[in-house]
């Protein structure tokens, strides 16, 4: 098993590289997916507002 | 000219209409993750652990699963970008317009990613962390272009036009394409030619190859739900004044 991790001795240079990766890949999909649903949330706010203000 | 309403041509302007797409976009997203993650999840296992030692290059050859996936999304993605720009130039078509602006930070992503692991592959290989190689730079040229499409978008305030400047910028920028394919036979570079996509015979071990498109195939997929939310984004921005947007939202909050 540290065999797999000393990746023949050039575990500095493929580490860094796959968390790299793995770091940009999940920032790039995780980002949008959130700001959806903040999205939502900030809309059905100000819909909320919207209908109250309205005179019934 | 028939009568029939239902024709492909409708049925495709339906198809355009945002709450569809938002619908079909949030329908499809799920399996497109679970693909996205099975393929992760062999081509990791597969390529870092079942596939053989490089006999001239140790493990550290490793890198090319997510070098070689990283640098082909980032030159797919910008062909996109400039695809979907030429669409709404000419058709207006505000789907297009939302793919464009959805592909663009992801594309830069892929583009900083094949510099950066090209870079931490150069190190051990090459004893150089960058050249000024014709393949290094015009991919960097690439990731300018990125920068450049998504700054001047940004810069413009009303949407459409900033739509139509970037997608202008995107069109012009397509020249780089062919560069960065070519350059590794147009000049004498220090990055290896191509070993997949040659049209002979790809020169790659068939146990390293399978590896390989299992990662390209799961970049493509992260590629697709990164689109698929953006676009959803994007619909809900620009249609948030709209009657269906506010039936979505209570429905949500109720």
């Amino acid at each position: 098993m540290s065999e797999f991790f000393q990746m023949g001795g050039y575990a500095m240079y493929v580490w860094p590289a796959y968390l790299v990766t793995a770091a940009a890949l999940v920032v790039t999909l995780v980002g949008p997916l959130r700001r959806r649903t903040r999205m939502i949330r900030e809309l059905s706010a100000v819909t909320a507002q919207r209908n109250t203000q309205r005179p019934k | 000219m028939s009568n029939n309403p239902d024709t492909w041509l409708t049925r495709f302007h339906r198809l355009g209409s945002p709450p569809r797409l938002y619908r079909l976009a949030g329908t499809l997203l799920p399996y497109a993750l679970t693909i996205c993650g099975m393929l992760f999840a062999a081509g990791l296992y597969w390529g870092l652990v079942l596939a053989p030692t490089d006999y001239q290059q140790g493990e550290s050859y490793r890198i090319i699963y997510i070098h070689v996936p990283s640098a082909w999304m980032s030159m797919f993605a910008y062909s996109v970008l400039a695809g979907a720009s030429a669409v709404s130039l000419i058709w207006r078509m505000k789907l297009a317009e939302a793919v464009a602006r959805a592909s663009a930070p992801v594309g830069a992503a892929y583009t900083f990613l094949a510099l950066v692991t090209g870079s931490l592959w150069g190190k051990p290989m090459w004893g150089a962390w960058w050249v000024w190689d014709a393949r290094l730079t015009s991919e960097l040229i690439l990731l300018f272009l990125y920068l450049g499409y998504m700054a001047l978008v940004a810069a413009i305030d009303d949407r459409r036009t900033a739509s139509r400047a970037g997608a202008v910028l995107a069109i012009v920028g397509v020249v780089n394409l062919p560069i960065i394919h070519f350059s590794v036979e147009w000049w004498n570079t220090l990055h290896q030619g191509p070993t997949v996509t040659k049209f002979d015979q790809p020169s790659i071990a068939l146990s390293m190859l399978i590896p390989l498109l299992l990662m390209a195939g799961a970049f493509m997929f992260h590629y697709l739900c990164v689109v698929l939310t953006r676009v959803r984004v994007e619909i809900l921005e620009s249609e948030r004044r709209t009657a269906w947007v506010n039936a979505l939202v209570t429905q949500r909050s109720s």
